[in-house]
């Protein structure tokens, strides 16, 4: 007989099974995918998980024999007799008329990982090809300090270390000192006994000895200086998530605008390393507030966009210096707005806001069942409309329904961005 | 000879030494079995997953229904709604079985029993296996197949081997020759002359020939049907055989995919159709090593009742109305008939005489076990070792489910002196692969006209196929035949066509 140890095979044999699986359920997967993340905070959607796909999309079908008279044994019998005649279905046999036949696996769930969810989740999306370019992809690498090492190349030798280290190996192991050999040398010179002088000699003798087996700085003491590699603060980007909340915003268009947020969120996470998001939701005037809050808290007034951009503009004054950041801003609005106020927020736009953004989408939300071309355009989104006529890279689009959002986020980063072009819903 | 194997739940590979040895000693002397050589490897549960979704071999060709099944095998697990097996065994020589390290050195000990010794005997030594499987040559053939799959991704592209396995896996379960033909398998042949097959097609590439007009067919018109029908071996159960032979467009390479599967599925054919007597013998061999190891003090009572708590629940079988109850189980079947052999053997009532005069009270039970194992499947298995003191204790009973009649199921048998024989003749039959399979069978192919392959499905009492997966196992006949296909459905009784099915190739491969 014989015994082998195949634990250290590598495992996962199946990962490659599992890829086709998944490209080849894709479509499936990604739907699932989908419908998983709307119920989520737009932190966890990075999560992965489990997501469940009906099996028929991908079963493997096999000729299967179904109906016709059928004969069965089973086990158990308590109480019936021949010829007593059961109902089909109801509480006389206790079950359904065909115990154990039939296949109840109309879906199934598994676990993807979350390199795999957000793959499957984001996949096709690129970011637009907008203002600043230099930024977008470039994630520069520095060098920063990290304790000692082993090895290293000589360069990088650390003397006070290694010397420190030779020290303390060479009073553990009592290596003689220079001095007390000289000392010695000079008794050897005066004594004149030769009994004596032949004890000095052989003391000298093994003091040499010993500090020759125990070397002044042995490889072992060196020790290099180590360096690590960190990304630098450029890779990292911040959202600034902007909405009305004025009482005319309802609990479905916040909900939209959730989901946009959330989807955009996911996005920049896999460009950056870091992403901030910073909620400003505003009445007639704006302020910074926690996700709770900007989705759930009450608030009402009136309305005036142009708060909302102001209170934008301070924070990146403040807080994200341009150069080291990434902007994104989303509006998302119901498209009121004060008529006064549409100098102001046309101002603040290409003066301030648009030059250091990366992008800036807004997102006229409706009630779901209107339909956009029923109503005339919005304040905000004529103003916007014609800011964009002028050559702002504004991207703008009008959702209504839950089922939009991801079609119109997709739009928004599709590959080969040509959709500045194309008209708005 | 003697003292404890172990002690406690840890084991080391001198531990399995040991185990396997003492279970050596009692399979050989005391049971009188005979088994491939042994080898035993100690797996973890990720890679006992991974061997799962590839039906349990340890090298398979890729496909994404193993991975469909590995997500699906690993979702189930992680939430706990499956334990994993303890053990997978393979038909080969050496008999490979895998052990999973997180089991106890008294797990260890049933799985040695059970799998090294039980299954290890039962697939070298029934008529079946010996008849359909090459032991030896598997392995190799995995790999060759494997490494075939793999190059033909590489030449003709994922997508288009894909396509040809999907068919393929579709059509698997009617890719067995169900009677002994004429010779059994040889794997090793097999690899080699796909190999030569190669050469040979790559000595006569001659690219010249793809310009040649292919032109009209040669009209088989004078061909009268009989004659036909015999050149072409109609009627032709095996879909995947005659796909393989006689399919006008498909590529050499797609030829050699339909073989591979097809060979696949002749190997585990008797797997199905022993289930039953396999656990059984398997459970058997195990129960019989435990007792005798404990009885000679070499398993603690501790470890025994260890033992005695996984044997029970193996062999657990729910009553019809248990919310667990999810048809025989196999293990619960097997291990009562071949104990209740052993007792009509040894200790025979006067029931048993009249039932089993061969057996009854004959003393050596071993040799009457041996012999079963050896010649029978599950379906013969039960027809006749199913006995009246064990459909008392399971209190059997039969239905007769028919759907013309309003008022109800009939229960038309039961656990008396009328209903024995009746219900071992049913359950028998729920074992037998004639019932189980549909009888699909290629009848004709219209040579002189469109191409049409012709099948039947002989419909025995009133079950026709399901709709929906009939349409897409013909796509993918009518994929892999090119031209159409058509599927009638005849009643077996009557010979009237209850339906008819046709379809029309998606792709039309370019002309070979």
């Amino acid at each position: 007989m014989h015994i082998i140890d195949r634990r250290l095979n590598p495992g996962g044999k199946s990962l490659e099974n599992r890829q086709r699986f998944l490209r080849r359920a894709k479509a499936l997967v990604q739907g699932a995918v989908k419908k998983t993340s709307q119920d989520r905070d737009i932190k966890d959607v990075l999560e992965g998980g489990e997501v469940s796909i009906p099996l028929d999309g991908m079963d493997e079908p096999r000729f299967r024999r179904e109906g016709g008279t059928r004969d069965m044994v089973l086990p158990g019998n308590k109480k019936f007799v021949e010829g007593d005649i059961l109902p089909r279905s109801g509480d006389g046999s206790g079950r359904k008329s065909a115990p154990g036949q039939g296949d109840s696996e109309d879906a199934f769930r598994f676990v993807l990982s979350k390199e795999e969810f957000v793959n499957l989740f984001l996949d096709d999306l690129e970011l637009p090809d907008l203002a600043k370019r230099k930024f977008a992809e470039a994630e520069s690498e520095g060098l920063v300090r990290a304790g000692y090492s082993t090895s290293g190349s000589p360069a990088n030798i650390s003397i006070s270390r290694t010397v420190t280290r030779a020290l303390a190996r060479r009073v553990a192991l009592r290596r003689p000192r220079p001095e007390a050999i000289a000392e010695l040398e000079a008794q050897l010179e005066q004594e004149t006994d030769d009994d004596k002088r032949a004890a000095l000699l052989a003391e000298i003798e093994a003091l040499k000895a010993k500090a020759k087996r125990i070397p002044f700085i042995d490889p072992i003491d060196i020790r290099y200086r180590r360096f690590e590699a960190v990304p630098k603060p450029i890779a990292q980007a911040v959202m600034f998530c902007l909405m009305d909340v004025s009482g005319s915003m309802s609990e479905h268009m916040k909900d939209l605008a959730k989901r946009f947020y959330m989807l955009l969120y996911v996005f920049l996470t896999r460009r950056y390393r870091h992403v901030e998001i910073v909620f400003i939701r505003h009445t007639d005037r704006a302020e910074e507030v926690d996700e709770q809050t900007f989705f759930y808290g009450p608030a009402s007034g009136g309305t005036l966009v142009s708060s909302a951009l102001q209170c934008m503009h301070d924070i990146v004054r403040s807080r994200f210096r341009p150069s080291d950041w990434n902007i994104y801003a989303a509006q998302a609005s119901d498209g009121d707005n004060a008529t006064s106020d549409s100098e102001n927020v046309a101002r603040l736009l290409t003066d301030n806001i648009l030059p250091v953004s990366q992008f800036f989408a807004y997102l006229e939300v409706g009630e779901s069942g209107t339909y956009s071309f029923e109503m005339p355009d919005s304040a905000l989104w004529s103003l916007y409309e014609r800011l964009r006529a002028n050559g702002e890279p504004l991207s703008m689009r009008k959702v209504r329904d839950r089922s939009e959002i991801f079609p119109v986020f997709h739009d928004l980063f599709q590959r080969r961005g040509t959709t500045q072009e194309r008209a708005a819903s | 000879m003697s003292g404890l194997l172990f002690e406690g739940a840890d084991w080391n590979f001198l531990t399995l030494q040991r185990i396997h040895d003492a279970c050596e000693a009692v399979a050989e002397k005391e049971l009188g079995l005979d088994t491939y050589p042994n080898q035993i490897e100690v797996i973890t549960a990720e890679q006992m997953l991974d061997a799962y979704s590839s039906v349990g071999m340890p090298l398979f060709y890729k496909h994404w229904s193993f991975g469909k099944h590995f997500a699906y095998h690993e979702a189930s697990y992680r939430k706990g709604l499956m334990g994993l097996a303890y053990e997978i065994v393979i038909n080969s020589s050496p008999c490979i079985s895998y052990l999973m390290e997180e089991n106890t050195a008294t797990m260890q000990t049933l799985v040695i029993a059970h799998a090294a010794f039980g299954h290890n005997h039962f697939f070298k030594n029934n008529y079946l296996f010996k008849q359909w499987t090459d032991a030896d040559g598997i392995l190799d053939y995995l790999d060759f197949a494997r490494g075939y799959i793999a190059q033909c991704e590489e030449r003709y592209g994922r997508l288009a081997v894909e396509h040809t396995l999907d068919a393929a896996h579709a059509l698997m379960s009617h890719g067995v020759d169900r009677y002994p033909g004429k010779k059994k398998l040889d794997f090793r042949e097999e690899e080699k002359r796909a190999g030569k097959r190669r050469l040979y097609e790559e000595g006569q590439f001659n690219d010249l020939w793809r310009t040649v007009p292919t032109g009209p067919v040669k009209t088989n018109a004078m061909l009268n049907v009989e004659r036909r029908r015999a050149l072409l071996g109609l009627p032709q159960e095996n879909l995947l055989y005659f796909l393989e032979k006689t399919a006008p467009r498909l590529a050499p390479w797609q030829r050699e995919l339909l073989r591979i599967v097809r060979h696949i599925a002749q190997y585990f054919y008797p797997q199905g159709q022993t289930k039953v007597m396999n656990e059984g013998t398997a459970t058997y061999v195990h129960y019989r090593i435990m007792n005798r190891l404990h009885q000679d003090g070499r398993l603690t009572d501790g470890n025994f009742l260890e033992f005695l708590q996984s044997h029970t629940n193996v062999v657990f079988q729910p009553e019809f109305d248990d919310p667990r109850f999810s048809g025989f189980n196999p293990y619960a079947l097997g291990f009562a008939i071949m104990q209740d052999i052993e007792r009509i053997v040894k200790d025979p009532t006067d029931e048993d005489r009249e039932w089993f005069p061969d057996i009854a009270g004959t003393g050596d039970e071993m040799a009457v076990l041996r012999d079963v194992w050896a010649n029978y499947r599950d379906e013969s298995f039960i027809s006749q070792f199913l006995s009246p003191n064990l459909i008392r204790r399971f209190k059997l009973f039969h239905l007769h489910d028919d759907p013309a009649e309003r008022a109800g199921i009939l229960v038309d048998a039961i656990h008396d002196e009328r209903g024995y024989r009746r219900i071992r003749r049913e359950l028998s039959k729920q074992y037998d692969v004639g019932y189980i399979d549909p009888n699909i069978e290629v009848v004709d192919v219209d040579l002189a006209g469109d191409r049409r392959l012709m099948l039947r499905h002989t419909v025995v009492k009133g079950a026709q196929l399901n709709e929906t997966d009939t349409k897409r196992v013909l796509q993918h006949l009518a994929d892999l035949w090119s031209y159409d296909v058509s599927l009638v459905e005849v009643d077996a009784a009557t010979d009237k066509v209850l339906k008819e099915y046709v379809l029309n190739p998606r792709i039309q491969p370019a002309a070979a």
